[in-house]
Order: structure tokens, then C-alpha cells, then sequence
């Protein structure tokens, strides 16, 4: 559904952020990109929906490559990527029912924008996603009043609102505590599992990364350097992806958190 | 979560589904909010509505105005070129020697008027004085000071010097207000008298403060100076007057250029030492 | 170095002595432009007059107390019309220095070669000239008179009010501005949603605190014909009626003091 073909991209301070990436997405499939800061994880995410302008190579979204497209068609087609952040990056002043609908914004004209009168079933879909998502009754509190946690599901709220057919999902767990990066990974899997969503999330946390998804991307200086299942990360693999390091605990801290599930 | 509580959210939710939303209006209240809306759009009304306009005024000005903008292509600098160079200097004789004694004066009073520093009665002196000081405009100053000392510069140099005090003082007051304590308070703790404290504990955490400030004053004081002599106390505001009374906007367009030439000079060079102190 | 060897072992100093003699000499060089700037003040001045001041001052207030309070009556409307200078120049500013503002932040301006230059130049030139200055133009030009007080307000106060606000765009969190974008909103959408929400309250904020600025500089524009408060205060004084013009200070006193009150208040309550 997705394919890159050797994307490439280098920043004008001569940067490589990424040599040749070729992937290949399959419909509904979640992947996982790990490796360390500076690989180019969230380079190779904003290459896709050129929020960060490609050098070159292509990024074919089913039929239509994306790299020559022109403005109006872009916006179009990025209405079908969506988009979570890493610091969230709502609309901090914004309420919390506005943050989701601006996720239709691709969808309506300007004034409607501009007034808010959203179609009603923009706004009963953003009902029944905040009630997914157990906000219903924070509609109307502003962004910057909610917590981490919930400042993230409204960002889930604002990507699935799109009705995408890709989420691009930029470090969702960065800011949060264990307890919640795991509630939230999983609602963005269970979610994605519920609509049929292929997914690409870029995760530092290889533990979490192993418990949620199928697939593993390891990418190191812009290639990448790992893809397949979960549990073919061994420890001599993740030396390659982040470098030396005891990878024993990581690995084994897996497993002991897979208990303490279970035991719960 | 149990079932109940499930059941409960999804009766909510078949509740509002279907119901339109609206953003929350700023102002809560109803009557409240139009009480402000009507209020406002009458005002305006009454406001525009008093506002005599002779258009056929306005369309004789605006070949003049016209002339005016020419003017700025080809300024005159030289039939005036005396009294330009003499009042652009006395402007500028004005602005450093105010600015000078102004930030001098400044300091002992900012450190009255900061609460954690100075005693009650030294505070409520100094926030007088910078009180005072705020509220008085400077053309307003100036012409009482005319009045008393007679024209010329030095009523000017004292204006702007009494403005610089009320100016700076209350925003380094502030400054040393809203400072670190634990720096301040670990000097004192290793046993230093007042004003070792004031030298080691205050004077590091205000002095880039202090310069960024003296510098916008600066900056200040000059575009001041350049109006003090429509009041007749010195500076290129009198030869400005002048050429407009006499519509010679050839070196009226001069003059502006200068002062935007300076200005410009002047936060172009803050810039860089205020980049340079932080 | 700062620390230096001497016969009774090394010696610490704050600086080298390079550094000390440049010191000296900058402070040196401060003095002499200070004393000749003092120098070229006290030669355009009659010190006759100055050592006279005490008691000119003392006979002014001796005239000026007390204000003549009967004038009250005329003073009405001149004040009505100062305050329409203040807001009526205000939201002038405001509309001109809303799009200035937008064209010369880095990150929405269209084009940083051509379009920003203009802009920031419109800034320069409007601030750097005083609002007396660009009513006696436009006095010059239109006529005398509240209207002209009115556009020189809102001149002056284009530069001010778009320069503060610039700075706010160009710093506003970069993250909201593209999650935004990567919805698919067009440019003007992920203006209304992006960017405007995050400036509302620096513009909220800057309109108050020039509206405060301009009740004061409307006060004194009629010293130059351009309307309001500041006319009668002329007339006062050229006519040398000290009570009237002792009345008309507390008068714009009084404005003052309560235009600052209001701001702070409405400030407060936006932040």
C-alpha cells in the first residue's frame, strides 16, 4: 500500500539524514521503526507526507506518487496520512472538540473553517472517537487543561478523524510515563487492528516495541539495518542498530513485564 | 470497567450524537456578552460619528501629500544644512548627557524601590518618585521646565533625564525583584556586609539587565529629543517645525530620514550588545 | 592570564592588565564625551535665568493654585475626542499592523528576499517618528483637527504594534503549526488554526497596553493642532491662564492613571 523507493535525504548543512530507504508497507500492517536519535526515524515519517521535502527517490501511496505531487494535491492526499506527535502538538489554546475536528480540515472550506460549523457527522464521528477514547466529557476543556495521557488520545482522535488509510505516528510514548506509553501504544494498535489501518511508529523503546507490533524496522545512519518479526532482535542485532551496550537486561525486562501483565 | 459504567458513557454519547456543537464563547454569560458587543459597536458609532471630517479638506491635502512622498525620493539635506547639522547635534548632546545621568540616578533608586532589598519607608519614597515620573509625559514636563528655565537644551537634557529615571528604575526594580534569592542569599551567607552583598549577590544577576535597558533608553531619549523642540527645549524638533511650517518638505523628508537613520542605527547596535551581554 | 607570578608567589586579578588599561580608557573616553556634551548644553544656556527658577517655579505655583475648576465645562468634549483619538487610532493600528506583522515573521512571511524587507522597513520608519511628529505632517497635509489625530495614532502605532507581534509569530511552537499542516489544510486553514490561536493572547496583551500608551499621546497631539485635550492646554498656555492649565494637568493625570488601571486589569484578565 505504501512503497518507498530509495528515499533519500540530505539537509542543507549536508546531513545525511537518510541513504536510499526502500520499504515496502502491506495493507493494515503496524510496524515498529526503532534506532537511536539522529537516525533519521523521524526524518524518514516527514519525508512521507513531505512535511520534510524528500531529495530524492519516491514514496508511492498505493497508486500515486506523492514526491511530484503539487500543493492542492498534496493537501489532498495527506488527508489519508494521519498524524500523531510526540509532544502531542495540539493547538494548546484550542479546545479539545476543535483540535479534533481540524483533522477534517482537508475535507472543508475555509469559512467553514473559519466558523467552526463543522457537518454534523464531522462532529458526531468526533463524538463517538472522543467516546473511543473515554473524553466525551472533556469536549469542551482546552488542550493545554488535559493531561499527557489525554492530550495524546485527543491526537489519536485527530489522525483517525481523517479517515486515513496510514497512520504516521511520530515517538507517540517520548513524553509519558511507562504506565500510560503502554495504554496509549496499545489503543493506537487495537485501534488500527479495529479499522484495518496500516501504521508506521517511530518508538525508542524496544521493549515496547516487541510486545505490540509484527514487524521491526531498524534503521542507523539513514539505512536500515533490521526488518522482521520482534523476536529476531537479538542482542547482537541491537548492538548494530544503537551501538555497544548490555542488551541482556533490555531483553529479559521484556519478558519479566510480560508477567507482570499477566499476573495483573 | 464494568459494564454498567460502559453502558452509562454510551447512553451519553447516543445523547449528544446528532446535536450540534459550538465552540464555548468567551464570555460565559449571555447577557453579559451582548451587554459588551452592543455597548462596544455603539461607542464606536457615537465615536466615528463625532468625528468631523472635511473631506473636500482631505482631497486638496492629498496633492500635498503626494509632494510629500516625492519629497523622500529627493530629500534636501544642504540649504538647511546649518541648522540640520546644529539641531541634530544638540539632539544628540541631549540624549547622551540625559541618558548618562539618568541611568545614574536610576540605580539608587531602583534598588530603593525593590521590595526584597530596601526598607519600607526607602520604598515607598522611591515607587513615588518613578510614579511620578510614569505619569508625566515628557512634552508635558518639557514645557513646565521651559516655562521655568527659560528655552534651550538644558530644559530638554532635564526632561528626558527625569523620564529615564521613572522608566528604567521601575523596570530594574522589577528586574531585581523577580532575581534568583539562592545567589543572593549564598553570598550573604558567607558573612559579606550590604554592600558586598549588593556587589556580589545582586550587581552579576541585573547588570546584563541593567545594559539591555540603558541601551533601549538610549534609543528612546533620542526619538524624544527629536519633539522637545516643538516646545522650544532644543534638539532638531524646532528646525523640523520649521520646515514644515514653511511646507519645505524637501528637508522636512531630510530630517525623518535622519532620525529613521539613527534609530535604526541605534537598535541595530543594542542589538549586537545586547547579544553580546547575555 | 589572569593569575600572574610575582616575587611573593602568584597573584589572581579578575583581569590582565591589557584588559584594565582598555577599561581605564573606556571610561575615560565615556567621561570626556559626557563633560563635552555637558559643555555644549551649558553654552546654549542663560544661567541667569536658571539661578531665577526657583522662584519663577515658585510664582507659577503660586498662579496655578487653584485650578480654575468652573473650566470643567469646557473640557468635556475635548476629552470625548481625545479618547477617540486613542481608540479609534488604536484599532486603525491594529488592522494595518495585523498583515504587516504576518508578512515580516520569518516563518509566514512569503517571500524573505523581497516582501519582508518592505515590511520591516514600514516598522523602522513608522517607530522611529513620534506620533507629535506624524500629526504635524499630517496636519500639514489634511488640515488640523481629530481626524488628523487619529491617523497620526494609528500610524505610529503600526510599527510598535507589528513589531511586538511579529516577534510573537516567530515564536510560536513550531510542532502545532505542522500537525496542522500535515492534516491537509490549506495555507489560510492552518493559519486559523495554527498560528492565530497562539498569538491571540500576545495581540490581545499588545492591543491594551498601546491602547494605554496612546490615552497618553492623544493628551498632548492638540499642542500641535491635532485635536482633543492637548488644544485647550495650548490655548491655556499661550493666554498664560495657569489655573486652567493646572486643571487640564490633573485632568490628563487623571486619564492616565485610569487608562493604565483599565489595561492592567484587561491584561490580567486575558493572562
Amino acid at each position: 500500500m505504501l512503497r518507498l523507493d530509495a528515499l533519500t535525504k540530505t539537509y542543507k548543512t549536508g546531513d545525511k539524514a537518510l541513504k536510499a530507504v526502500t520499504l515496502d508497507v502491506p495493507p493494515g500492517q503496524v510496524i515498529a521503526l526503532i534506532g537511536p536519535s539522529g537516525a533519521g526515524k523521524s526524518t524518514l515519517i516527514r519525508c512521507i507526507n513531505r512535511l520534510v521535502e524528500p531529495t530524492s527517490g519516491t514514496v508511492m501511496l498505493e497508486d500515486m506518487d506523492l514526491t511530484g505531487l503539487r500543493p492542492a494535491a498534496l493537501r489532498r492526499e495527506r488527508r489519508r496520512m494521519g498524524m500523531i506527535f510526540q509532544e502531542y502538538a495540539l493547538v494548546e489554546r484550542l479546545t479539545v472538540m476543535e483540535n479534533v475536528l481540524s483533522g477534517r480540515l482537508g475535507y472543508v472550506g475555509f469559512w467553514r473553517a473559519l466558523t467552526r460549523r463543522f457537518p454534523q457527522k464531522d462532529v458526531d464521528e468526533a463524538f463517538r472517537l472522543l467516546d473511543r477514547v473515554g473524553l466525551l466529557h472533556m469536549v469542551d476543556k482546552r488542550a493545554d487543561q488535559l493531561s499527557g495521557g489525554q492530550r495524546q488520545r485527543v491526537g489519536i482522535c485527530r489522525a483517525l478523524i481523517q479517515d486515513p488509510a496510514l497512520l504516521l505516528v511520530d515517538e507517540p510514548t517520548a513524553s509519558l510515563d511507562p504506565k500510560t506509553s503502554r495504554q496509549i501504544m496499545r489503543l493506537i494498535c487495537e485501534l488500527c487492528a479495529e479499522r484495518g489501518l496500516a501504521a508506521i511508529i517511530n518508538i525508542h523503546d524496544v521493549a515496547l516495541a516487541q510486545r505490540f507490533v509484527a514487524r521491526v524496522i531498524g534503521l542507523r545512519f539513514g539505512e536500515i539495518v533490521y526488518d522482521g518479526a520482534p523476536d529476531g532482535l537479538t542482542p547482537e542485532k541491537l548492538t548494530e542498530i544503537y551501538g555497544e551496550e548490555d542488551w541482556e537486561a533490555t531483553i529479559e525486562k521484556v519478558d519479566e513485564e510480560e508477567t507482570v501483565e499477566a499476573a495483573e | 470497567m464494568s459494564a454498567d459504567v460502559q453502558g452509562e458513557t454510551h447512553r451519553e454519547l447516543d445523547d449528544m450524537l446528532g446535536t450540534r456543537w459550538r465552540r464555548p464563547p468567551l464570555v460565559q454569560k449571555a447577557w453579559l456578552r451582548w451587554v459588551l458587543l452592543i455597548g462596544f459597536a455603539l461607542y464606536l458609532v457615537a465615536a466615528i460619528s463625532s468625528v468631523e471630517v472635511s473631506w473636500a479638506r482631505v482631497y486638496e491635502g492629498l496633492d500635498r501629500g503626494a509632494a510629500f512622498i516625492m519629497a523622500f525620493s529627493q530629500p534636501d539635506f544642504l540649504s538647511r544644512s546649518d541648522a540640520i547639522w546644529n539641531g541634530m547635534l544638540e539632539s544628540i548632546v541631549m540624549t547622551v548627557a540625559s541618558s548618562v545621568v539618568g541611568i545614574l540616578i536610576s540605580i539608587p533608586i531602583a534598588l530603593g524601590a525593590a521590595r526584597n532589598i530596601a526598607p519600607l519607608p526607602v520604598y515607598l519614597i522611591c515607587r513615588g518618585i518613578i510614579a511620578v515620573s510614569r505619569a508625566l509625559q515628557e512634552i508635558i514636563v518639557a514645557i513646565l521646565l521651559v516655562a521655568i528655565f527659560g528655552f534651550g537644551p538644558l530644559a530638554g537634557f532635564l526632561t528626558l533625564s527625569f523620564a529615564t529615571i521613572g522608566f528604567l528604575s521601575k523596570l530594574l526594580a522589577e528586574d531585581i525583584e523577580s532575581m534568583d534569592r539562592s545567589q543572593a542569599e549564598a553570598i550573604r551567607a558567607t558573612g559579606a556586609r550590604w554592600s558586598q552583598w549588593i556587589d556580589y549577590g545582586v550587581k552579576p544577576q541585573i547588570i546584563p539587565r541593567l545594559i539591555g535597558l540603558s541601551i533601549y533608553r538610549i534609543d528612546i531619549n533620542f526619538r524624544e529629543s527629536a519633539i522637545l523642540g516643538l516646545v522650544g527645549a532644543g534638539g532638531i524638533g524646532a528646525t523640523l517645525n520649521t520646515a514644515f511650517d514653511r511646507y519645505e518638505y524637501d528637508t522636512a523628508a531630510a530630517i525623518l530620514l535622519l532620525i529613521i537613520g539613527i534609530v535604526m542605527a541605534l537598535e541595530y547596535i543594542s542589538g549586537i550588545i545586547r547579544a553580546r551581554v547575555q | 592570564m589572569p593569575v600572574t607570578d610575582t616575587s611573593q608567589g602568584p597573584v589572581w586579578r579578575l583581569r590582565n592588565r591589557r584588559e584594565t588599561l582598555k577599561r581605564w580608557f573606556g571610561w575615560l573616553l565615556g567621561i570626556a564625551i559626557f563633560l563635552w556634551c555637558w559643555a555644549r548644553i551649558s553654552e546654549a544656556t542663560t544661567w541667569f535665568f536658571v539661578w531665577d527658577a526657583p522662584r519663577i517655579a515658585g510664582d507659577i505655583l503660586d498662579r496655578a493654585t487653584p485650578p480654575r475648576w468652573s473650566y470643567m465645562d469646557n473640557l468635556w468634549v475635548p476629552i470625548w475626542d481625545t479618547l477617540n483619538i486613542a481608540t479609534l487610532g488604536t484599532i486603525g493600528a491594529l488592522i494595518l499592523a495585523v498583515p504587516t506583522a504576518f508578512l515580516a515573521a520569518r516563518n509566514t512571511t512569503p517571500s524573505r528576499l523581497f516582501i519582508r524587507p518592505i515590511a520591516l522597513l514600514i516598522i523602522v520608519a513608522t517607530r522611529s517618528i513620534n506620533s507629535l511628529i506624524w500629526a504635524l505632517l499630517l496636519i500639514a497635509i489634511i488640515g488640523p483637527g481629530v481626524f488628523a489625530g487619529i491617523i497620526a495614532i494609528a500610524i505610529r502605532s503600526i510599527g510598535f504594534c507589528a513589531k511586538l507581534l511579529y516577534e510573537a509569530i516567530e515564536e510560536i511552537d513550531h510542532s502545532q503549526v505542522e500537525a496542522i499542516t500535515a492534516t491537509g489544510a490549506s495555507r489560510w486553514q492552518v493559519m486559523v488554526y495554527g498560528i492565530v490561536p497562539q498569538i491571540m493572547p500576545a495581540f490581545a496583551g499588545i492591543a491594551v497596553f498601546r491602547w494605554d500608551i496612546n490615552i497618553r499621546e492623544s493628551t498632548v497631539l492638540g499642542l500641535v493642532g491635532a485635536g482633543g485635550i492637548g488644544l485647550q492646554l495650548q490655548a491655556s498656555l499661550n493666554t498664560l491662564a495657569w489655573p486652567q492649565v493646572s486643571l487640564i494637568l490633573l485632568v490628563i493625570l487623571a486619564a492616565v492613571v485610569i487608562s493604565e488601571w483599565v489595561s492592567a486589569k484587561v491584561r490580567g484578565a486575558i493572562i
